[in-house]
């Protein structure tokens, strides 16, 4: 297991215990964490599960998927440099300590 | 080597339940939920001698099915026929019968055109032609509610939509209920979409060229990414054609069974009257409860294994994922229609690399007819028998006598 933190907009943390090999959204809806929507369930068609990658971990996680630019643009706050699709980040034992920064609304 | 069905047969593993089942019959496509739960209890696999084929039914592992594009792949096809040893009735779809990296361009493609942000203009004319709808239909003592409502509303909004100079409700409908019926086993369903192939597809086929199609809509859009070199233009018109394949028949059945659920459970409609936000969340328990597209196959590219179940090379397996979207072991008490459920998760558009491309499109044309009905219909009442239409992916209501009573 991999554990992820994640930060809401106003500051609160929750740290979970993820699979490897999952992805950053599910770990998320599995743990009932405030501030993922992820309306397709993770088919890259919304962009409802954005998240910042916090500035420590960006090249540990990698580039964004091909596509996934595309797909940011609908989404409903502000993209940054860090910010990337949660579903398309898989969980790995090398992201032990990921902290995701959630935004204030997906919608 | 046998054939059957256009794909290799094989004997299954030893520890796999043997089922004789047909989930092609009619009684089955007409009221499948007994063949469900029975595909469910049996285990995480079946394998149905009829048509040499195994059948996933639990959540899970239709789910883990479905999302592994590399071992569970779509290019052989995603019916019975197996497109590696023969040829499909079709030039296949380049974006739902084919895998990475092929598939990644053309995903792309039709992904932007699809987004929320791009299709987010729609909005205001996808309403105003809702209002316009159930406005006529309060005024009548009932109505016929898939022809009137569920078919009226796409074939108004989506030609319109992907910019389409040339349409024909009836074609159009058709079109769809062909493509899907094709992915079953040569039953008479199969047979009987065919026999309406040669007057259909050159139809569809014409209707998606460049000069077919207004410069504003979906469709240019399809074409503007040829113009970049992203694809090419023969490429481009069967991207249009998936439009035309995916888009009409699954909304207008989408729409067909919010209303057979909203008709069925007064007290949902209640709360979505009182809160018409609940418009979106409402689809996709719709979704979840009536699965438009009830079965998928994939085709297993190596030897491989589900759930410690050893799967073979060649292997069809049928993903219901209709049974998925009732598995208790997930959602608890799936039998109950709930509007505020909030489904995440749900099989309804698939799941992976290949979930439904036009989805944001289906969740705003539904938001549109759910949010006007719940502004302006006090009740929605049957005012006969609701009778279900077999299709061999699709489960869909044939017709529905309904009244909406006005608010």
């Amino acid at each position: 297991m991999t554990k992820i933190i994640f930060i809401s907009s106003d500051g609160n943390e929750t740290a979970v215990e993820a699979a490897d090999g999952d992805n950053v959204m599910r770990a998320a809806l599995a743990n009932d964490v405030d501030g993922i929507v992820a309306e397709c369930g993770g088919s890259m068609m919304c962009a409802t599960c954005h998240c910042y990658v916090d500035e420590a971990w960006t090249d540990a996680v990698g580039a964004r998927a091909d596509g996934e630019e595309d797909m940011l643009e609908s989404a409903a706050c502000e993209v940054r440099p860090t910010s990337r699709l949660s579903c398309q980040i898989r969980i790995r034992p090398e992201l032990d300590g990921l902290i995701i920064h959630l935004p204030e609304s997906q919608t | 080597m046998n054939m059957i069905e256009g794909h290799m047969t094989f004997e299954p593993s030893a520890d796999i339940p043997v089922w004789d089942v047909d989930p092609y019959a009619e009684d089955v496509l007409i009221d499948p939920a007994p063949y469900y739960a029975e595909l469910r209890a049996r285990g995480p696999l079946v394998y149905i001698p009829k048509w040499s084929v195994l059948a996933s039914g639990r959540y899970e592992e239709t789910r883990d099915i479905f999302s592994d594009h590399s071992r569970f792949v779509s290019s052989r096809g995603v019916g019975l026929n197996d497109f590696k040893y023969g040829e499909p009735w079709r030039p296949p779809s380049i974006i739902l019968e084919v895998d990475p990296p092929d598939h990644t361009k053309t995903r792309k493609v039709m992904a932007r055109a699809l987004s929320p942000k791009a299709i987010a203009g729609l909005k205001e004319e996808f309403r105003r032609t809702a209002e316009m709808i159930i406005e006529q239909l309060i005024e009548r003592e009932s109505f016929e509610a898939i022809a009137d409502l569920a078919e009226a509303f796409p074939v108004a909004v989506f030609p319109k939509a992907v910019g389409m100079v040339d349409s024909d409700r009836r074609r159009l409908v058709d079109y769809g209920a062909m493509v899907f019926n094709a992915l079953g086993p040569d039953n008479k369903f199969r047979r009987d979409a065919m026999a309406m192939a040669p007057d259909i597809v050159p139809w569809i086929t014409g209707a998606c060229t460049r000069d077919r199609l207004t410069k504003g809509g979906l469709g240019a859009l399809i074409y503007a990414a040829a113009d970049d070199g992203e694809v090419t233009e023969a490429e481009a018109a069967m991207l249009v054609r998936s439009f035309l394949s995916a888009g009409v028949d699954t909304t207008v059945t989408g729409i067909g069974s919010a209303l057979w659920c909203l008709a069925s459970n007064p007290g949902e409609y209640e709360k979505l009257k009182a809160d018409a936000s609940l418009a979106r969340p409402c689809f996709e328990e719709v979704l979840r409860f009536t699965s438009p597209v009830h079965t998928f196959a994939r085709t297993a590219n190596q030897d491989t294994e589900v759930a410690g179940l050893r799967v073979a090379e060649g292997t069809k397996i049928l993903c219901a994922l209709a049974s998925a979207n009732l598995d208790p072991q997930k959602w608890g008490d799936p039998e109950i229609f709930r509007v505020d459920r909030k489904p995440v998760g749900h099989m309804a558009f698939g799941a992976g690399i290949h979930g439904c491309v036009g989805q944001n499109l289906a969740r705003l044309e539904l938001e549109a007819v759910l949010t006007v009905l719940a502004e302006t219909v006090e009740r929605v009442e049957f005012a006969g028998e609701a009778v279900w239409r077999p299709n061999n992916a699709i489960h869909a209501l044939d017709r529905m006598p309904l009244r909406f009573i006005a608010r």
